[in-house]
């Protein structure tokens, strides 16, 4: 490792103005769960490492409108022990515990996990189902991207060169909605996810899906917005013919490869399986909140 | 040289006083307090850091190494390749292990050591590294075992050639061994049965998992005298290999045990120990190499994966009258699997007459296989409990009953020539029969597998000593690596025989300086035979207290006897003497002759085989293929149970390895014969939360060649493991699976084809 | 070579000064330069918890943390756990209960234990194997770990 330069500024101008400048590889450093296992084992060769954990804005986790606006470099376990997110929000903090072990959660935050960009982050098809939007700031200035637009392919993401993810902005939570994430791990804990969903729904009071918002994670390059399966719950009380459509529409967003961690043919037919398991939990939430979650 | 204490003293009607309870270890203090050294945790002054250049190729000729860069960077104190290990011919044990410490004509696995470095920092000898020029010829390489015996397969070594074939026809081959062991005759046993199963299985090669990497730290001085810190499952071992490798003499060598950070069989041999020692002698300053994680997968040894296909019968009223197997082995890039164990072993349960088995050694591009527990024996006995359990089935008899009736006892003959004396195997069985996990209902949904395990327990050279101090305490100077908690075992045997409390007594574990020779700790020796030889010290060190109390009293040695820790005259006719500590007599021996201590070299044998039997409850979901272990209970004999709960943690680790083993354990390989997976992440071993408790029973039916009728228990845990979770997923999901691991996505392809088939 | 950082904090309530290079974790500054080797490597990729530290009241894996971040930190290992020669409850349960056998992984899983039982007194046995699913042990099974930990948590709730 040579000539590595360590920063740790504590305003948002002076971090982008270092990532803008640099003239060779750099890197975001929040919790370094996985940019030092990276640097550990010479995947990368850093010349800079940016520490943003000294910056406010993306440490808070704050309420806009009746809306949660959570700090980009809040900790899993910061976010897991905030009560009021939980009840708004139990499906991103299933995505969220999932990211590793007790120790990990100590450091890991949901903008690593979503800007690592690897296609098994657990965090990630969470947000997208939740519909969570970035702020990203920037040298030319703050733009707002759905989460679902920023992982381009496996370790890449739509950010320019100087750009920092600040902060997710979560929609309101309305009256008897629920969200749910599973992942399919051949431990209980500690593995990548060879099969991600996120769902996330809205009833009537009929008990009418008004809304739905499913996200696959592992079984395609990025994180996926799957708008078919979300479709197939819409209007629907969640019957056996409902999920069966729902199981097909995520085994056909799959466009998954064989690893180490999963066969093709395996993760479609997971994806199909908790996909449905995952809408059952939302529902079961989403029946629970009959009036929403003001904040 | 004696092999076992010519009157062991056994007498299960003893009341014992220590044995048998479950004090502290004396060890456990540094290690709650973070204080015990490890491997790793030597810190010399001047010391450097060593790191070892690897092969990425699995199979390649090397054609040049030019190390010019890397020794001129500033902060490189030494460069280490091949020119620096004296030549020892290849094929010979020497040769192989010599090659396999660093790669000389040529890279044989991905993560083969090609070069090594010390430098005055981590980053300047890692900088280094990469300043080194390999000069490669890539040749093609196989990787699977069934591969590697194919007639166009690349070959490894041009010098191999299938021992135990007649007339092998002089042709390269990469087949190192056929055995054939066989009794009987297995065609009229067949004949007689009624019912006959036959199946091949299969097994990924798997990783010992201990969660302390390698670490050693070496040093070197100007006239040869070399001193070696190191994690080591065989201080002596380790010492004599460096001899014969490094051609540097014996009485030259010092290898200090660090505490080990687990072994389990795969410290047994040696890695960057001797790269450190060049390293240290061209530095002329200590250097200390410590594995990554991803080195000791790359470049440390797995067990070996098999395949084997093996048949059975039975007559309708439970005899099993035949047994016939064939299996493959492989061993890595250099012979040394143990793979003589498994024929020997797997069917050693059934009072069989009639057995064949056709057994191969197998070389491939792999880093050479290393022991685990039980080496070779799990992986076969995986199929054997397998088939046993089909059997019972077709002929209607619960398979613990056509194990009772077919249970060896004393007298039984082995394959492999022994004839056992007192076993527990029977009891074991009966017991399991009897408890209460095999007698309460299978819940709902879940399916229930049981299966039985063996190992021979092995003795084997061993040393101790036994000093009494002036102040009547006592230190044990041990040469076994204590892996899991022996020494305190050991040491309550010292104390019982001294009649003292266990408090007064202190091991030490010795370098190899300062003791005789001493084999591995593995083959579950360690507790039955550094026991006895400390016992046997122990009695020479009474003998020697009654005769110094028979000088103190002025009366015949014949006239004084040792009890519950006091010499006292044999009679009153002797004379009325009030009785004497160790103390009183310690004490005095400035005037009595001097230091009291007792000391022992033994080949120990009469090691008692061990059984068990393994109960398992699964849960599988039938949409993921994941398994679910609900329920597991350990049954085994431990003859005598020295320390309870040590035996228990042996049991319960072993089943949980067995569990990982079953479950997700196995090595990845791309087709670029590189391993995928060289990480705790995708190498899947039990986290807390994928096992139950683990309840354990401990049978005892003594072995009485040993004062306390002890059995090695650290091997048998992990051989039944595998089969009864087969068994069990076998219950639930119809369909009994015959390939390790039982990952999630195989269950669930063989429930779509039992699907399929109904 | 990198240019070397400065750096002081706190280790088990005495402060420390050290120089590292930015790619050091903690861990290898707690062991190769403060010689606190109690806290062990088994992987350095966060996947096996022998590192667990405790970094102003936040359980780590300290093999995922730079050295160069510890400035100004409140660090606590395995060493501090003790007082004097009063054994904290968990390592005297652990040494009753034979919750441990070669002891490598021992460090790591009192202090993820001490910090479950600081937040959770009363933990069942599953919240425990969970809490706990970081920290790697090859050797017991976790039965005795598990047992260990319920005990001294009893013990420590007056139970």
């Amino acid at each position: 490792m040579n000539s590595l330069r360590y920063e740790a500024p504590s305003s948002l101008g002076d971090a982008i103005a270092l990532l803008a400048r640099a003239s060779g590889t750099s890197r975001i450093l929040a919790g370094g769960t996985d940019v030092i296992v990276q640097m550990e084992t010479d995947v990368i060769e850093p010349e800079l490492v940016v520490d943003i954990k000294r910056i406010p804005e993306l440490r808070q986790i704050a309420v806009e409108n009746g809306a949660f606006r959570v700090g980009a470099a809040v900790t899993g376990m910061e976010l897991t022990d905030h009560r009021a997110f939980c009840e708004a929000w139990p499906g991103v903090v299933d995505g969220v515990k999932l990211i590793g072990s007790m120790q990990i959660k100590g450091r890991a935050t949901m903008g690593g996990n979503l800007c690592n960009a690897s296609p098994a982050a657990d965090s990630v098809p969470a947000l997208i189902a939740a519909g969570a939007i970035a702020r990203i700031a920037g040298p030319n200035g703050t733009r707002d991207v759905a989460v679902e637009d920023i992982p381009t392919g496996p370790g890449k993401t739509s950010l320019a060169k100087g750009e920092i993810i600040v902060s997710f902005l979560f929609p309101p939570r309305p009256a008897r909605s629920g969200d749910a994430y599973l992942r399919m791990t051949p431990r209980t804990e500690m593995d990548i996810a060879v099969v991600g969903v996120g769902v996330n729904i809205v009833l009537d009071a009929g008990g009418v899906c008004t809304a739905a918002r499913v996200s696959l994670g592992a079984v395609a390059p990025t994180a996926l917005l799957v708008k078919e399966a979300g479709a197939a719950l819409l209007g629907s009380r969640f019957d056996a013919p409902a999920l069966d459509r729902l199981a097909q529409a995520a085994g056909a967003a799959c466009r998954p490869i064989d690893d180490k961690r999963g066969t093709k043919e395996y993760r479609v037919n997971v994806a199909g399986v908790l996909a449905k398991r995952a809408a059952l939990v939302a529902v079961e939430r989403a029946r629970q909140n009959p009036t929403g979650r003001s904040i | 040289m004696s092999t076992i204490l010519d009157k062991s003293g056994f007498n299960p009607d003893k009341k014992l006083k220590i044995v048998g309870t479950s004090p502290v270890k004396h060890d456990g203090i540094d290690k709650v307090t973070g204080r015990a050294k490890f491997g790793a945790d030597l810190f010399l002054p001047g010391m450097l850091v060593g790191k070892i250049l690897r092969s990425p190729h699995p199979h390649a000729n090397i054609r040049a190494i030019d190390t010019a860069a890397a020794e001129a960077l500033p902060g490189v104190k030494a460069v280490v390749t091949r020119a620096d290990f004296p030549e020892c011919p290849k094929g010979s044990a020497a040769g192989d292990m010599s090659r396999n410490a660093m790669a000389r004509e040529k890279a044989l696995y991905d993560g083969h050591p090609v070069a090594a470095v010390a430098a005055t920092s981590e980053s300047i000898a890692k900088q280094a590294l990469k300043l080194i020029k390999i000069d490669y010829e890539v040749l093609p390489h196989v990787i699977d075992p069934v591969d590697a015996m194919k007639p166009d397969a690349p070959i490894l070594h041009d010098h191999v050639r299938t021992k135990g074939v007649k007339d092998a026809a002089d042709k390269k081959t990469n087949v190192v061994e056929r055995l054939e062991l066989k009794m009987g005759d297995v065609e009229a046993g067949f004949a007689q049965a009624d019912v006959i199963v036959e199946h091949e299985y299969d097994t990924k090669p798997m990783h010992q998992g201990y969660i302390e990497p390698q670490g050693c730290v070496a040093t070197c001085t100007e006239d040869g005298q070399v001193e070696l810190w190191c994690c080591t499952q065989g201080p002596w071992v380790f010492r004599d290999r460096l001899t014969e490798i490094l051609k540097i003499e014996s009485s030259k060598i010092r290898v200090t045990q660090s505490e080990l950070g687990g072994g389990f069989g795969g410290k047994t041999g040696f890695y960057a120990e001797p790269i450190a020692v060049l390293l240290a002698k061209k530095a002329k300053r200590p250097v200390k190499i410590v594995l990554t994680r991803g080195e000791v997968f790359r470049g440390t040894g797995p067990v070996s994966g098999t395949r084997s296909r093996i048949k059975m019968g039975v007559t309708r009223d439970g005899n099993i009258t035949a047994a016939d197997a064939e299996l493959i082995f492989q061993t890595g890039a250099f012979t040394g699997s143990m793979f003589f164990n498994a024929p020997q072993a797997m069917f050693t349960r059934y009072d069989l007459k009639n057995v064949k088995t056709v057994s191969y050694e197998v070389v491939s591009n792999r880093p050479k296989v290393n022991s685990f527990r039980a080496p070779c024996v799990p992986q076969v006995v995986f199929g054997v409990e397998g088939v046993v359990n089909e059997l019972a089935q077709k002929i209607g008899m619960d398979p613990l009953d056509l194990r009772i009736k077919n249970a060896i006892t004393e007298g039984y003959k082995t394959i492999y020539g022994e004839t056992f004396g007192p076993i527990g195997y029977l009891e074991t069985l009966i017991a399991a029969k009897n408890c209460d996990h095999y007698k309460s209902p299978v819940p709902k949904g879940q399916g229930r597998g049981i299966a039985t395990g063996f190992w021979f327990n092995r003795g084997g050279e061993t040393t101790g000593t036994l000093n009494i101090a002036t102040d009547g305490s006592v230190t044990i100077i041990l040469g076994t690596t204590d892996v899991a908690g022996s020494r305190i075992s050991i040491s309550m045997m010292a104390a019982e025989e001294l009649g003292i409390p266990v408090d007064k007594v202190r091991a030490v574990m010795a370098d190899t300086h300062a003791l005789g020779w001493n084999r591995v700790t593995a083959g579950s020796r360690t507790t039955y035979s550094s026991g006895m030889v400390i016992i046997d010290s122990a009695r020479k060190a009474i003998t020697e207290l009654c005769r110094r109390a028979a000088l103190i009293w002025g009366v015949p040695e014949e006239g004084v006897v040792f009890e519950d820790g006091y010499c006292r005259p044999a009679s009153s006719n002797v004379g009325e003497f009030p009785p004497l500590s160790l103390a009183e007599i310690a004490g005095k021996t400035t005037l009595t002759l001097g230091a009291i201590a007792g000391h022992s070299e033994m080949n120990v044998t009469g090691a008692g085989p061990g059984f068990g039997v393994h109960i398992v409850d699964v849960e599988v979901d039938q949409e993921l293929g994941r398994v679910d272990i609900k329920r597991y209970t350990v049954v085994e004999d431990a003859g005598k149970a020295i320390h309870r709960l040590q035996v228990e943690g042996q049991y319960q680790g072993g089943a949980v390895q067995g569990i990982g083993w079953a479950l997700n354990e196995e090595y990845v390989y791309g087709e670029d014969g590189r391993l995928q997976n060289p990480s705790f992440l995708d190498y899947r071993m039990p986290v807390a939360s994928d096992v139950p408790m683990i309840d354990t029973e401990i049978v005892e039916v003594p072995n009485p060649r040993h004062p306390y009728g002890l059995r090695g228990v650290g091997e048998v845990p992990v051989t039944p493991t595998m089969a009864a979770i087969a068994n069990a997923i076998g219950a639930v999901i119809g369909v009994r699976p015959r390939s390790l691991p039982m990952s999630p996505p195989k269950i669930l392809k063989l429930i779509e084809e039992a699907r399929a088939a109904r | 070579m990198s240019k070397k950082y400065h750096v002081t904090t706190t280790v088990n309530g005495d402060e420390y000064e050290y120089l590292c290079e930015p790619q050091q974790t903690l861990l290898d500054v707690l062991r190769d330069e403060l010689m606190l080797t109690g806290t062990k490597e088994g992987c350095a990729t966060g996947d096996c918890g022998a590192c667990t530290v405790m970094v102003d009241g936040t359980m780590i894996c300290s093999c995922l943390m730079l050295a160069v971040e510890g400035d100004g930190k409140k660090i606590e290992t395995i060493e501090g756990m003790a007082k004097g020669d009063d054994l904290h409850p968990l390592q005297r349960n652990f040494l009753e209960l034979n919750g441990l056998q070669c002891g490598i992984c021992t460090p790591g899983i009192l202090i993820a234990a001490k910090a479950l039982l600081e937040r959770n007194p009363d933990p069942s046995e599953t919240e425990v194997r969970y809490w706990l699913a970081g920290n790697l042990c090859r050797c017991t099974g976790y039965d005795k770990i598990i047992r260990s930990v319920l005990a001294a948590a009893k013990e420590m709730r007056g139970a």
